[in-house]
């Protein structure tokens, strides 16, 4: 077979630039790689490696002057995408080459509906209009899995689910039948059960509709199931290569062996059922009311939280899963008084439910939360000394400049970080020290309980692993209690001792969790592992969507 | 391929024995560092700052540069600084118990025998100095544009030759007689520093307001829009007629009837960033630290705001400036006689014929505007975080 014909997209030696003031950067160094009519490559790697500066580039999206390509092509068809003038290009894109973003939240106009959205794409570059747009945008959405595609046309992005938009989005970029698909973690942002069923669709489509896919991702799990080409990224360069069988099962290159190799090791805290209550909270609520009319009448409530009860025991872990939108989280903030919720709560002994922001101030040390994103929880003005030591100027008030160095460098050492860093400023740390230092903040108060609410989802897998064994670390040094809030099930089975899965505000499912990981009894419980564990799409009506 | 790579991927740190010694912070975080630098790479914002403080700290030292007061007088060994202190004529050897008048011949003789010296100011007359001895009826024209015709008869009444000799009105008299130069430097100032009081006490109680509406929301928020929507509806202009016909509209009650409606420009935007941030999940941890609601506004919140406020307050000084040049031109400012840009602009318009009063009051307002712009465009670039320069 002919070399040059068979190759779709040939990117050769490719380098990216970014330039800031004086300083440039590099953050793509001379990849190569190329992808065949209708096959699948996949490009790996963790945040900051260059997978989404790459598929960008073959785009031509990225902000030039101040980025630019030192080196190499793009030959899409053997023609230099890096060489077209923006007319032309805007010819391919969006035409020959479709991309799906990450966030279906943002990357659809929330001004205009459905129907429009897919057209404009349609009119762009096939110059369709009127009934001929319609008969084709109801054509793709049926292509997609839109339930009833009559009613939605007229919908907006705001009353569409996180799936059904990433589906729509995927409407789109089929809508002039691309050759080259270019996915860019197009299901990080979803759930898990959504995530296996977008993946299923993608895989689909591809096989009916012959095109090539580009799949960026750092998921390894959906590489396997997806790809038949993988390419390893790590600091702008591509660092191996090859078919995903014989990467997967011999792995070359050190990173990719320690990429594999980073599965969080179950090793959950064991069960302490004569421990004494941590928390206790009986048929708690967090009922948010719909007001409507003038007279901001009640006329309904959303049910966050629905009657659930809780209980931990000292030195156990309790994990709680669920899609998004299940209440776990509300749940958390609940425990802690952070929100106003109905039923008692009873923390050490002591009921907290109604307690006034200052009656609560005495107890607060004694539980902390880590936020899920380690760029949203700490402020980007204060110095890492700044942020961990807040909270002693709150609880000591009193206590002097020393002692309070001391405490705020012995929760530095025991998350692992670096104590002479604590005078820079959060920007200059990674995801995973990031939140290193949102756990600093918690534990240099020293308390008993912490709600962990998705502390790991935002990081990368190499990264989560460490995280996971940190955690399981710290817990037994300091004797913590966890409450563990995620959607992974596979970092919850690694720390959980027992397990209540939620959904809609309500428990499905409860108990230890080694019992219920291997003996699921409820359906959706069964799917949500099957979805997690195999990303396997559950049959209709047993999960959301 | 090498082993590095995987040693690498361990982020744990090695950790440094607890005596050793600690880093010391900066001064400047490196946020503001950063800034900084941002700022100087616009070559136009940070010459124009530079000229800007360069002429606000001459047009503070305005007594030392333009006065009819000497900066001193070395008189039978005793010194004098007429310029802070009030000597009665007397005091020099003058009938009078009335306050010297240092432009006086007739005083100037008397210190001149008595063999005394007189350090003047670089410009010998004050914002209200009237010059006696125009050559032309006022508005007289700069002194280097007179004719030795026009000069003759002063120059003749003085003893000195001509006009080169004469004591030089630089930009000319207004139709008070006034230096205008005098009056240049002095109005400069009170501008600039009315513009400065008044940004800097409505930035405050704006800041306030909008954090207050902002971090609570709810009903507060709701009562607190309502009431700025019919406060700003407020006709201003007629309520200032009305106030200043009931007050004497000196500086303070001018920027106390301003302040009524000026606080309110920057509630929206500050009110608008608190909305934003309150829900940012470090705020959520510092309540979860029970950290205080006050703390959390000040030490979190506000330095968020604080971006936003910055990047609009250049453009807010400017627009004081304009407000009180304005309120002069219409007669509605300062009392009259206080040395002013907009009454410099309202004598312009007032004489035709004299175009250096229009020429130097606007050139003055254009400049002091210009360059405040520019410095606001400086400062809108080194808060972007986006921006990058090449």
């Amino acid at each position: 077979m002919d070399a040059a014909t068979d190759k779709l997209l040939d990117v050769s030696n490719l380098s990216v630039a970014f330039h800031q003031g004086e300083r440039q950067l590099l953050a793509v160094d001379r990849i190569s790689f190329s992808v065949k009519k209708g096959e699948t490559v996949a490009l790996v790697g963790e945040s900051g490696s260059g997978k989404s500066v790459t598929a960008l580039s073959v785009m031509k999206l990225l902000p030039y002057p101040s980025a630019s390509h030192p080196s190499g092509s793009i030959r899409f068809e053997g023609q230099d995408l890096l060489q077209l003038a923006e007319r032309d290009i805007r010819r391919i894109r969006g035409n020959r080459i479709s991309i799906i973003f990450q966030e279906p939240m943002t990357s659809l106009n929330p001004l205009h509906t459905i129907e429009k959205q897919i057209g404009e794409a349609l009119l762009l570059h096939q110059g369709i209009t009127g009934q001929a747009a319609r008969a084709r945008t109801l054509e793709l959405l049926t292509q997609v899995g839109i339930p009833e595609p009559e009613t939605r046309l007229a919908s907006y992005p705001h009353q569409l689910s996180g799936g059904q938009r990433q589906r729509v989005m995927i409407a789109m970029a089929l809508a002039n039948e691309p050759d080259l698909l270019i996915a860019d973690e197009p299901t990080t942002a979803l759930d898990v059960t959504v995530q296996a069923q977008i993946l299923e669709l993608l895989k689909d489509l591809q096989k009916r509709l012959g095109m090539a896919m580009l799949f960026i991702t750092h998921d390894l799990g959906i590489v396997r199931k997806l790809a038949e080409t993988v390419c390893v990224m790590k600091d702008g360069k591509i660092v191996e290569h090859g078919p995903v069988d014989g990467v997967f099962k011999a792995p070359q290159h050190p990173y990719t062996r320690a990429l594999l190799a980073a599965e969080p090791k179950p090793d959950p805290a064991p069960l302490q059922p004569n421990a004494p209550l941590v928390v206790e909270a009986k048929d708690l609520k967090v009922w948010f009311p719909i007001k409507r009319g003038v007279l901001r009448k009640i006329v309904g409530h959303i049910k966050a939280v629905d009657g659930v009860n809780v209980a931990v025991r000292k030195g156990e872990t309790l994990g709680i899963v669920g899609e998004s939108g299940s209440g776990k989280t509300t749940l958390g903030l609940a425990i802690l008084r952070l929100i106003s919720s109905q039923g008692p709560i009873i923390f050490l002994g002591k009921t907290i439910a109604g307690l006034k922001f200052k009656e609560m101030l005495p107890i607060r040390h004694d539980m902390q939360i880590v936020f899920q994103d380690p760029y949203g929880s700490l402020s980007p003005r204060m110095s890492v000394s700044d942020i961990v030591e807040e909270g002693l100027w709150v609880h000591h008030p009193k206590m002097n400049e020393d002692e309070r160095q001391t405490r705020v460098v012995r929760a530095l050492r025991d998350v692992g970080l670096d104590p002479e860093t604590r005078f820079r400023y959060p920007h200059e740390f990674s995801g995973g020290q990031r939140q290193r230092v949102a756990l600093a903040r918690a534990i240099v108060l020293e308390p008993t309980f912490v709600v962990l609410d998705e502390p790991t989802s935002a990081l990368d897998m190499l990264i989560q692993a460490q995280m996971v064994d940190l955690l399981r670390d710290l817990q037994k040094r300091l004797d913590l209690t966890y409450l563990f809030i995620s959607h992974d099930l596979r970092v919850v089975a690694a720390l959980a001792s027992r397990l209540m899965v939620m959904r809609h505000g309500k428990v499905v499912e409860e108990g230890p969790a080694a019992e219920l990981f291997a003996n699921p009894k409820s359906d959706y419980t069964r799917a949500l592992f099957a979805a997690a564990f195999n990303i396997e799409a559950a049959p209709l009506g047993v999960v959301g969507e | 391929m090498d082993d590095r790579t995987a040693i690498q991927i361990q982020t744990r740190t090695t950790v440094p024995p607890v005596d050793a010694p600690l880093p010391k912070r900066g001064w400047l975080s490196p946020i503001n560092q950063r800034r900084w630098q941002n700022f100087k790479a616009n070559r136009r914002g940070y010459v124009s700052l530079w000229i800007f403080a360069i002429l606000f700290v001459l047009s503070m030292c305005a007594e030392f540069i333009a006065n009819d007061r000497p900066l001193m007088i070395r008189l039978e060994g005793r010194t004098y600084f007429p310029v802070f202190v009030s000597y009665p004529e007397t005091a020099f050897g003058g009938e009078f118990e009335t306050a010297a008048d240092y432009r006086d011949p007739y005083l100037r003789k008397l210190i001149a025998e008595k063999g005394g010296t007189v350090i003047w100011p670089p410009i010998r007359y004050s914002y209200n100095t009237h010059n006696l001895d125009l050559p032309t009826p006022a508005p007289s024209p700069p002194t280097w544009m007179l004719t030795e015709e026009q000069c003759k008869t002063v120059a003749q009444k003085k003893g000195l030759s001509g006009c080169r000799d004469l004591e030089y009105n630089w930009l000319g008299t207004d139709d008070q007689g006034f230096d205008v130069v005098a009056r240049l430097i002095y109005g400069f100032r009170i501008s600039v520093l009315f513009g400065l009081i008044l940004s800097l006490i409505s930035s405050v109680i704006g800041v306030t307001a909008g954090a207050v509406q902002g971090y609570f929301g709810g009903w507060t928020d709701l009562l607190f829009q309502r009431f700025i929507e019919i406060w700003t509806s407020v006709p201003s202009l007629y309520l200032l007629l009305i106030v200043s016909s009931v007050l004497v509209p000196g500086f303070f009650v001018l920027i106390g009837i301003l302040l009524l409606f000026s606080w309110v420009s920057l509630v929206g935007l500050v009110r608008a960033e608190f909305l934003r941030g309150r829900n940012f999940e470090y705020i959520q941890a510092a309540r979860a630290l029970g950290v205080s609601n006050a703390k959390i506004m000040f030490r979190h919140l506000l330095p968020n705001a604080m971006v936003a406020t910055l990047t609009f307050l250049p453009f807010i000084l400017s627009s004081s400036v304009m407000t009180l040049t304005a309120l002069d031109f219409l007669s509605l400012g300062l009392p009259p006689g206080s040395a002013s840009l907009g009454e410099m602009l309202k004598q312009g318009k007032a004489n035709i014929q004299a175009p250096w009063l229009g020429i130097t009051a606007f050139m003055t307002v254009a400049v002091m505007l210009s360059l405040l712009i520019f410095i606001g465009e400086a400062v809108r670039d080194a808060f972007d975080p986006r921006k990058t320069f090449r």
